[in-house]
Order: C-alpha cells, then sequence, then structure tokens
C-alpha cells in the first residue's frame, strides 16, 4: 500500500503528534534528572523555594515516566492497534482528545510540583484535581483503543495488543485505587488520602510497583511483540511461551508491591508473600524476555549491523538484568543492605534507561520513516552513534550507583571495635560524593545520545537525504 | 488447535478483558483487604494522639517540600538503625498520617525519632543553612521558611477533612484550631495553653520554635512537626505490649 492510502486508512496525526511529544518530554525528563542529579554534588544549586530536590524529583520522576514513557506508550499502541487490527482508530475526536488532554495533565502535574503541590506518594504525586483529569483521559483511552480492537478486521487479536490492553486497564485501577482522597475543599488544591500509616503504605507500593509492571513494563513489552518482530522481518519465536509470558506475569506482578516495605510496620506475612511473588516473576520475566531475543531466530546478522535491532536486543538485556537484579533484591536479607541507599535508584534506571528508553527509541526509530512517509532514517551511522553513548551513559550510571548504594548500606552497618556505629550518617554522606559526580556524567551521556536522535529525526522527517551513506549504500551493493 | 483454548480471549476483546481484570485483582486483594482490620495491623500501645493543627501545618510543609524524597521515617528492627536512631517504628505511630511518610531513601538520615534530639535553635538554623551546622550536607536550605507566614485561617477545613478519613478531632478541637495553632507557637512563656493541653494532653510542646515571637512563620510549624516526630508513645508501655506477646 502507498503511503498516500496508508494515510486515509489509518489515523496517522495522532500517533505522529504522541510520537514528537515523546521526543519533547524526553529531553525534559532527561535534563531535570540531569540537574537534580548536580544538586546532589553541588547543593547551592538549590534554588528555594521552587528549584530544590525535594520539589524537582518528582517533576523529572514524572517527566520520563509519565510523560516521556507515556507518550511513547500513547503512540505506539495507537500504531500497533490500527496495524495488526486492520482498521482504523475507533473515534479520531476522542483519540485527538486523549492527546491534549494528557499534555495538559503533564503540565498541571509539573506545575504543581514546582509550586509545591504534591500528595508525596511517589509516582503519584499529583493532586485530585490532576487525578480526576488524568482518570476522564484514560477512560477515554481505553474506549478507543478496546473499540478499535472490539471492530477490527482480523480474526485473532495479536499479542502485542493483550499487553497494551492490560496495561491500559491496570493503571485505570492503580491510578483510581491509590488515589481515592478527601479535597479540603473544592477551591483547595490539597486533600487527604483516605488511607493512613501501614494502610497507605501497601496501597501506595502496590501502586508504586506496578506503575513499574504495568506502565513500564507491560506497556512496554507490547511495543516489543510488535517492533521487534517487524523490524527483525521475523514471527515471535513462540506462541505458546507468549501466552504463558502474558498470563503469569500479570497475575504475579501485581503482588509484588510488599518488597518495598521489608522489615516495616507492614505485617510479616505481607512482606513475604511480596518477597515470595518477587522471586517467582524473575521466571515470566525471563520468559518475555526469551521471546524476544529468540524472536531474532534466523536473522541474527541483523544484530551486526542493523543499530534499530541493536537497541532493541540491548533494551531485552538491561530487561534481563533488571529482572533478575529486582528479585534479588527483594529477598529480605539483602533488602536489609539495599533499601533506602541508591541501589534501589541503580536498579531502577538500569530498567528506565536501559529497558524502556531503548525499546522506545528502537520503536521511533522504526516508526519515523514509516509515519513521515520516508524510506528510511536520514542516517544509520547517527542510530549507531546515539546506541553507543548512551549504552556508555547507562554502564557510568549504574556502576556508579551500585557502589555508592552498596557502600553506603555497609557504612550504615559498620561497627568499630568498642561496638559502637563506626560512620556518623554525614560520613556516608561525603563518601557518596565522586559517585553522584559520575553519575551525572552517565547522565549527561544519555541526553547527548537523545539529542542525536532529535536531530536525525528532525532531518528524516524534512526529508533530508544523507548523500554520504546513501553513496556507500549503493557501493556496498555494487561490490 | 489452538492452546488451551486461548483462541476464544483472542477473538473476544471483552472476554480478555474481564480475564485480564480478574488475574490483576487477585493479589491486590489478598494483600490490602485484611489490612483494613485495625486489628491485623496495629499493636495497641499509648500515647498517639492526632497532630495538633500547628504540627499538621508542619507535616504539610514535610510534605509540601518534598522532604519524603531524601528522609525515611521507618526505623527497621535491625540493629545498626535501632542504635542510631532509636526503638524501632510501630504501626500505630503513623496511624494518624494521611498518607504515610516512610520515605523509600534515605539520602539524608531517618526522622521518625528525631523529635527532642536537638533543640529548636539547631533545627531552625540548619533548616536555614543546613551548611552552617553540618559543613558536608547536600540538603537544601530552607530560609524562606522563617520569613513566610503561616497560613492558619483555613486549619479547621483541613482538620474536618482528615476527621472524615478517620482521624478523631472533636467538634472543638476543629473550632479551636486556629486558636491552638497560635498558642502553641506563642508558647507557654507567653500565654495561657490550658486549652491546647486539655486537648491534645498534657506533653504538648508550646514555644516559640522559631524564635522570632512577631510572627508564626511556617519555621515555626515545620519545627514543631519535628519535634513531634517519634515522641508520642510512652515506650515503657510499649515494652509491656511486646512482652506479653
Amino acid at each position: 500500500m502507498s503511503s498516500t492510502m496508508l494515510e486515509e486508512k489509518y489515523n496517522y496525526d495522532v500517533v505522529r503528534l504522541f510520537t514528537l511529544a515523546t521526543l519533547f518530554w524526553g529531553i525534559v525528563g532527561f535534563a531535570a534528572g540531569i540537574f537534580i542529579a548536580l544538586q546532589m554534588v553541588f547543593p547551592s544549586l538549590n534554588i528555594e523555594p521552587y528549584l530544590s530536590f525535594g520539589r524537582l524529583r518528582p517533576v523529572h520522576t514524572s517527566a520520563v515516566i509519565f510523560a516521556f514513557g507515556g507518550n511513547a506508550l500513547f503512540a505506539t499502541s495507537y500504531f500497533v492497534v490500527q496495524r495488526t487490527c486492520g482498521v482504523r482508530l475507533w473515534n479520531d475526536k476522542m483519540a485527538m482528545f486523549t492527546f491534549w488532554g494528557y499534555q495538559a495533565f503533564i503540565v498541571i502535574a509539573a506545575l504543581g510540583y514546582i509550586l509545591g503541590v504534591t500528595q508525596s506518594k511517589e509516582y503519584a504525586e499529583p493532586e485530585w484535581y490532576a487525578d480526576l483529569w488524568l482518570a476522564v483521559v484514560w477512560v477515554a483511552y481505553l474506549l478507543v483503543y478496546l473499540m478499535t480492537c472490539i471492530k477490527r478486521k482480523e480474526p485473532h487479536l495479536y499479542v502485542a495488543n493483550w499487553f497494551y490492553l492490560a496495561f491500559i486497564i491496570t493503571v485505570a485501577v492503580l491510578h483510581i485505587g491509590n488515589n481515592i482522597s478527601i479535597p479540603v475543599s473544592i477551591t483547595d488544591v490539597k486533600s487527604y488520602s483516605v488511607f493512613s500509616g501501614v494502610q497507605s503504605a501497601m496501597i501506595q507500593w502496590w501502586y508504586g510497583h506496578n506503575a513499574v509492571g504495568f506502565f513500564l513494563t507491560a506497556g512496554f513489552l507490547g511495543m516489543m511483540y510488535y517492533f521487534i518482530p517487524k523490524q527483525a522481518g521475523r514471527p515471535v519465536y513462540s506462541y505458546r511461551l507468549s501466552i504463558v509470558h502474558f498470563w503469569s506475569l500479570i497475575f504475579i506482578y501485581i503482588w509484588a508491591g510488599p518488597h518495598h516495605l521489608h522489615y516495616t510496620a507492614l505485617p510479616d506475612w505481607a512482606q513475604t508473600l511480596g518477597m515470595t511473588f518477587s522471586i517467582m516473576l524473575w521466571m515470566p520475566s525471563w520468559g518475555g524476555m526469551i521471546n524476544g531475543v529468540m524472536t531474532l531466530s534466523g536473522a541474527w546478522h541483523k544484530l551486526r549491523d542493523d543499530p534499530i535491532i541493536q537497541f532493541m536486543i540491548i533494551a531485552l538485556a538491561f530487561y534481563g538484568m533488571s529482572t533478575f537484579e529486582g528479585p534479588l533484591m527483594s529477598i529480605r536479607s539483602v533488602n536489609a543492605l539495599s533499601h533506602y541507599t541508591d541501589w534501589t535508584i541503580g536498579h531502577v534506571h538500569s530498567g528506565a534507561l536501559g529497558w524502556v528508553g531503548f525499546i522506545t527509541f528502537g520503536a521511533l526509530y522504526y516508526l519515523v520513516p514509516h509515519l513521515w512517509g520516508r524510506e528510511k532514517m536520514y542516517s544509520t551511522k547517527l542510530i549507531s552513534l546515539h546506541l553507543w553513548v548512551a549504552t556508555l551513559g547507562i554502564v557510568f550510571y549504574i556502576t556508579a550507583m551500585w557502589v555508592s548504594g552498596i557502600m553506603q548500606g555497609l557504612m550504615w552497618r559498620s561497627y568499630n571495635d568498642m561496638g559502637f556505629l563506626e560512620y556518623s550518617f554525614v560520613e556516608t554522606v561525603m563518601a557518596m560524593k565522586p559517585f553522584y559526580a559520575i553519575r551525572v556524567m552517565g547522565g549527561v551521556l544519555y541526553l547527548a545520545g537523545a539529542l542525536i536522535m532529535i536531530y536525525n529525526v528532525w532531518k528524516t522527517i524534512r526529508g533530508d537525504v544523507n548523500a554520504k551513506e546513501q553513496i556507500s549504500q549503493t557501493q556496498g551493493v555494487a561490490a | 488447535m489452538s492452546w488451551l483454548n486461548h483462541d476464544k480471549l483472542e477473538r473476544n476483546s471483552l472476554l480478555l478483558l474481564a480475564f485480564i481484570i480478574v488475574a490483576v485483582l487477585i493479589g491486590g486483594i489478598v494483600e490490602i483487604i485484611p489490612l483494613f482490620r485495625k486489628e491485623t495491623v496495629i499493636e495497641p500501645v499509648e500515647g498517639v494522639r492526632p497532630y495538633t493543627p500547628l504540627e499538621l501545618a508542619g507535616y504539610n510543609i514535610y510534605i509540601r517540600e518534598g522532604c519524603y524524597n531524601c528522609h525515611s521515617q521507618q526505623i527497621r528492627p535491625l540493629r545498626d538503625e535501632v542504635v542510631r536512631y532509636g526503638h524501632y517504628s510501630l504501626a500505630a505511630e503513623s496511624m494518624y498520617d494521611h498518607p504515610f511518610q516512610w520515605g523509600s531513601k534515605r539520602t539524608g538520615p531517618d526522622l521518625a525519632r528525631v523529635g527532642g534530639k536537638y533543640s529548636d535553635e539547631w533545627h531552625v538554623a540548619h533548616l536555614v543553612e543546613p551548611r552552617d551546622l553540618v559543613p558536608e550536607s547536600i540538603m537544601p536550605s530552607y530560609g524562606f521558611l522563617a520569613k513566610r507566614a503561616l497560613k492558619i485561617h483555613d486549619i479547621d477545613n483541613h482538620m474536618a477533612s482528615l476527621r472524615v478519613v478517620g482521624v478523631p478531632y472533636s467538634d472543638e478541637m476543629i473550632k479551636m484550631g486556629e486558636k491552638d495553632a497560635a498558642a502553641q507557637a506563642i508558647g507557654i512563656a507567653r500565654t495561657d495553653i490550658s486549652g491546647l493541653q486539655s486537648r491534645y494532653g498534657e506533653k504538648v510542646n508550646a514555644r516559640d520554635f522559631d524564635g522570632n515571637p512577631k510572627m508564626i512563620s511556617e519555621m515555626d510549624a515545620l519545627v514543631a512537626y519535628l519535634q513531634v516526630l517519634g515522641t508520642m508513645v510512652d515506650f515503657e508501655a510499649a515494652k509491656d505490649v511486646e512482652g506479653a506477646e
């Protein structure tokens, strides 16, 4: 089908908008991360009251998770559902509403943080009015997605859609469940959660861990199940494995929340359940990784010279690594050391930068030429450069956090010969300094990679032809 | 042939959606619902009371500034933590926190029992410029809190909302909210605090926390909050409860 026919058949407008928003918010989120990382090295960068670490950290986390990740999920899910169902999105106007509505949510939430409006629940900081707005947008998203699935031309719903569907509906349940609160008054931005103490902790981490499980995992697995087979030109490795992967992943993930609350006042039985299911979660996670990697069966040579495939496979490698590290850290005695330290931050970032970031970059590099009717990305070499700069950045980041986290955990529990604690708290803070500086470097590299991507995407959209790469390719064919 | 009849789910999106909802609800139900029975969660200890209006205002400033991003309020029953911070945290101690402030990261130290450990003057100086007292600290400075008047006129609305979600504020407490906040920040030396004490107990701290008698500032509220953290439970009584278990 020619690209104009595709344009008529499918709603690419909204996918293009979400794609551009993904790139824009990615830069904002990565830059915010670098800034708050710098604040931990140079505390004088905290500009009170609006730009202090405490107010900016949610700006960073929300920008990368919900703005960058969220827009990537909207873009890819709307593309995938149309292509795999063989029909146009169910309702163009409502789809466009989800775009503007979601961007409005991001701006409302971020402005709130800077002004000090927050529920203080990690990754659920937006106050009641922003939460209500998001609920409306999310229901519209579910409707558009589900109705498109229902009116599909294909007899079967493709596996990527199961994951997207699970992500959308579960995030709705989590969002509503965790944000039930009573506003002080209809004109007051402040509300009080109906849950308190132990209850609120459990419900928050039921939400928090499944923001990881469904927002940052299930949704992006949907991406994996479509874009890896497409880019590799091979079918998914195992249909049966994808069924087992899907049901076991979504069933088990939801139990894992209490591993954020080991040794706290949460009842022990709940902690034990959380730990047990977290360890079980290792299996479906690796099942999914294997299904993705093995999709390259018969096309392994592409791993050598296609940087888009490289992005996707490195994403799966990081996914495998962090889904092994996660169960390890959920073991109570390991958690006794790792909890409250930078190890957690390192773990999150190997998943976020490595898995979520890389599978998104890979998918977008596939998507951009399709959406703008180009044969391929402007420069393959720049994709490759992005890949290696960003990979180096991740390695700097996570190794710095492993060292600082484990070191701080060990210093906190270290005793001297007299049986007293060996280090005061601030001595452990001082020991972190070099690693906080290395982390900044890692972040800068990651951002630099993303800026290379922006340039490459911009050139592709403009329709510029890269004469150099064009020539070398022709020569390659001739040879 | 389709595997285990998965075919049906792949052909019917609504059925698939229904199965997904069931699959993701089970874990949450098992782990969360039992926690709504107080007896499964909270050990009976004496002394935990709702925050005074001034402390509540301080709690809200603590949230507003995102203190929870770097400070935990949950001491684990591990030897080094109990030595460093004090008795491990009990469930009852956060039962009136909507929401909890346990935190997840210790870029700075745990604050669950910071109350009474340092003087008011120390807290004020430290919040204004942490590096004046701890040169290696990487904490942001919060000098503006001392300059900003505390917005307290609507504290009764806040208390009424908290009562809706289960905090046992009485009509009298809510009615006297603003006055109690003022009395606590003006302090025992300069005003009558008998009403405040009758409502929140003899132990309540009532003094000019920020050392500036001209204004009730946000600093007053935040320091009042920090100074009550971890001090409510009478651990002599708690020991008996634990011994009986």
